[in-house]
């Protein structure tokens, strides 16, 4: 049972690693376009560099 | 949104010395002006995002434009002299259609902070929960002594900041309610995951087998889920309600001495000169100083028949200049002309309906003492049977738990979010929370006429009573004008294909009518005193050739399509139909009875209407208003429930419940059908919540309801509402 001490450690690192992932895509508005944002990465004109 | 850093204008350097006010004076500018906000109605694909950009980032002037698709907006940054209007024009010409938008009543939207506060709780508690789920997966399955002891632990150090995160709107609004001593459905939720967390902590002190740490996070998330859920309806509706507004750009031109200039309508002074031009609304109550015309006031009293304008007259805000232009000096601006006056008379017809209480507060009203009193009742039972007060705690907490409202919180918002969608799609805008619920009881229905059951524009009735060759002078002399009158001979002669005539000298004489020259005599079409006629009783107006008899050419307002279906639907679903309106009373009588409604009023002034609705409402009625104009606003708002087109004013707009967002009226009727169809869901959920607790509720208090338990029946109720709200759609 060991095993426990580094297991249960990892997995909450991983969920939280995905809930801060989650806080910063609404913090920076990523979720104000949805509609628009799924079409405009089908596009190439901003390929080299992100639009500014 | 960012600041932007203006590059210095000035090219000497030493005329940099007063760089402050330059700053100052730069900085008020760019505050107001460099932010365009442009309504793209007609966007709708990935072509169309860099096609708009790319036209716009090519206009001089323009820093930098960002296209949302998901709202069809554009939000462009500019140089100060860059005019909207240039921006609509460019996107015209490359195929789209665009609308200014006041980016002042717009901020709130973009700026969703509630929101997004609730979506991260959201997520935390998500988070937490699933992490504290898993652990207890393991706690069911088996897991004993100390393994189990640091289980439990953990979960405690998950748990415990998370609800002090999570939870706190539901401890706010608790408090809220508790310091007025009422109870709401947050009390409730509130002490379950209190004594939950706390008698949890206990018993994991105590490496005791039972914590209830999932169960209090798995409500804390469901919970907010149901409170996102609503929200999100509410914010939906709240933003297309201001891009309404915003479509309307409050913009007036003042005249200062020779020099005409485009202002803010808040910027107005008393004793300023503005003029208004031909179709043009006033901006401001004033005088008119300069000037004929002729002014439609049908939003504001209802009356079809355009009233003559002179020098000297009286105007009100809201008012349209039909024909020519006209300049008038202000008397009174912002919040004391006419149109802000009505807005006494809203708030003391709206002290009506907040004694409402939503369907959600009347079940927790009876729902919550009843929780707190079983649960009571099982801890002094279970304390003076065993004498233990850990067992008597813990079954307490697992009773509350059990109870507790999480289906509850769910079945409301969940079947308005369903309906509200529903009703979206057919182009209905629910404004407010509780509208559902009371458009669901309505019993009688009452039409304003002018604008809401007719479009507000005139049709010609009897154009069989000229020859081709009157007809095609009558073409010919309303070609040019704006006048409604003019606009409806021109197009029910178009449609017809009737040409036009040769008529030369044609000249408008505003207020009058159009005069020219036909075969060397003169023709007039305009006034009955004009042409020396006499004036009928209804709308109409005058064509007289050379020195013949005056013709008369009667209109009627153009039904709103569907407005007969749904009078029609309306009675049949057993409904009483009302019609008061502020018109004459011959035109009332004739809409009444082409639409087979038996009680109407005629020549109603504002107050008159909001009393008969009173009048109404005390008799027991459950009154729906539907209007558009501003004399309407008052009776809107003491209606038990109201609805305005999106062609209304913006105050009756802001005093109805539900927009109407297309031009069709046939939606209401199925309206009312899918609003009762929702209270019937909420009911429903309310039902089957009632079942979940009939059966898990005799199991806590006797004292067999495990965490396990708790946790099953607390999602099955809660998904079954969810998916039974679902059926709406």
């Amino acid at each position: 049972m060991n095993i426990l001490t580094y297991l249960i450690p990892i997995s909450l690192l991983l969920g939280g690693v995905g809930l801060v992932a989650f806080i910063y895509t609404v913090r920076s508005n990523q979720y104000d376009d949805p509609e628009g944002d799924a079409r405009r990465i089908l596009n190439d004109e901003w390929d080299d560099r992100p639009k500014p | 949104m960012t600041a932007v850093m203006r590059p210095n204008a000035s090219v000497c350097p030493a005329c940099d010395a007063g760089p402050a006010a330059a700053a100052l004076a730069s900085g008020a500018e760019l505050a107001q002006d460099a932010r365009l906000a442009l309504s793209l109605p007609t966007i709708h694909c990935g072509a169309c995002i860099s096609t708009v950009e790319r036209t716009l980032d090519a206009h001089p002037g323009v820093r930098s434009s960002r296209v949302n698709l998901t709202l069809k907006r554009a939000t462009v940054e500019a140089d100060a002299d860059v005019t909207a209007d240039a921006l609509i024009a460019l996107l015209e010409s490359a195929g789209y259609e665009a609308h200014e938008l006041d980016a002042g009543s717009l901020s709130a939207t973009q700026a969703d902070k509630a929101g997004r506060d609730l979506l991260m709780r959201l997520a935390v508690a998500g988070f937490a929960s699933m992490n504290v789920m898993l652990l207890s997966v393991s706690v069911w399955s088996g897991a004993e002594a100390a393994t189990r002891d640091l289980f439990h632990w953990i979960s405690a150090a998950i748990t415990l900041p998370t609800i002090l995160f999570s939870g706190k709107p539901f401890f706010v609004s608790a408090w809220a309610a508790l310091r007025h001593r009422r109870l709401n459905m947050d009390v409730p939720i509130v002490l379950a995951i209190v004594l939950a967390v706390m008698t949890s902590l206990w018993e994991t002190m105590l490496s005791g087998e039972h914590a209830y740490f999932d169960a209090a996070l798995a409500l804390t998330f469901f919970l907010l889920a149901g409170r996102y859920l609503d929200h999100r309806t509410r914010a939906i509706a709240r933003s297309a309600a201001e891009e309404l507004a915003a479509l309307e750009v409050p913009r007036a031109h003042r005249l200062t001495g020779d020099t005409e200039e485009t202002v803010a309508v808040s910027a107005l002074e008393v004793g300023d000169l503005i003029r208004v031009r031909p179709g043009g609304r006033m901006p401001v109550d004033g005088v008119i100083t300069e000037g004929q015309s002729e002014l439609d006031r049908s939003l504001l009293t209802g009356e079809t028949v355009p009233v003559f304008a002179e020098t000297g007259l009286q105007v009100s805000a809201g008012e349209v200049n039909l024909t020519g232009p006209l300049t008038i000096r202000a008397s009174a601006v912002g919040k004391d002309t006419s149109l802000h006056r009505m807005a006494d008379l809203v708030a003391i017809a709206e002290s009506g309906r907040s004694r409402y209480t939503s369907l959600a507060d009347a079940a927790a009203k009876l729902y919550a003492p009843g929780v707190h009193i079983l649960s009571a009742l099982a801890f002094v039972g279970w304390y003076l049977y065993t004498f233990d007060i850990r067992t008597a705690l813990n079954i307490a907490a697992a009773v509350l738990i059990i109870t507790c409202p999480c289906a509850l919180g769910l079945a409301v918002p969940a079947v308005t979010t369903a309906a509200s969608g529903r009703l979206f799609r057919k182009g209905m805008l629910i404004k407010h929370a509780t509208a559902l619920e009371r458009l669901a009881q309505v019993d009688t229905v009452v039409f304003d006429k002018t604008g809401t059951l007719t479009q507000g524009t005139p049709d010609l009735v009897n154009a069989e009573d000229m020859t081709l060759t009157q007809f095609e002078i009558a073409m010919a002399l309303s070609v040019g004008s704006s006048h409604p009158l003019a606009q409806a001979i021109f197009s029910k002669g178009q449609k017809a294909g009737v040409g036009l005539a040769l008529v030369s000298e044609i000249f408008e004489v505003p207020g009058y009518g159009t005069t020219g020259v036909w075969n060397g005599q003169p023709v007039r079409l305009g006034r009955a005193s004009w042409v020396g006629a006499e004036p009928l009783g209804q709308v109409s107006t005058f064509l007289q050739i050379g020195a013949e008899d005056a013709i008369a050419l009667r209109f009627k307002d153009a039904l709103r399509p569907g407005a007969a279906d749904a009078v029609r639907a309306l009675r049949e679903s057993g409904k009483d139909v009302l019609l008061i309106s502020g018109d004459s009373t011959g035109a009332v009588e004739e809409l009444s009875a082409r639409l087979g409604i038996a009680k109407w009023i005629a020549e109603a002034l504002p107050a008159d209407k909001a009393q008969k609705i009173t009048a109404l409402s005390e008799a027991g009625r459950h009154v729906l208003m539907v209007g558009d104009g501003l004399n309407d606003t008052a009776a809107l708002a003491a209606a038990h429930v109201s609805i305005s087109p999106a062609t209304a004013l913006d105050a009756a707009r802001v005093a109805s419940d539900i927009v109407l967002l297309g031009n069709d009226l046939g939606p209401i009727p199925e309206a009312v059908e899918v609003a009762q169809k929702a209270t019937r869901r909420i009911r429903e959920n309310f039902r089957i919540a009632t079942l979940y607790n009939v059966i898990a509720v005799p199991l806590a208090i006797a004292g067999l309801a495990t965490p396990l338990i708790a946790a099953l029946a607390m999602s099955t109720s809660s998904i079954t509402v969810s998916l039974n709200a679902l059926r709406l759609r």
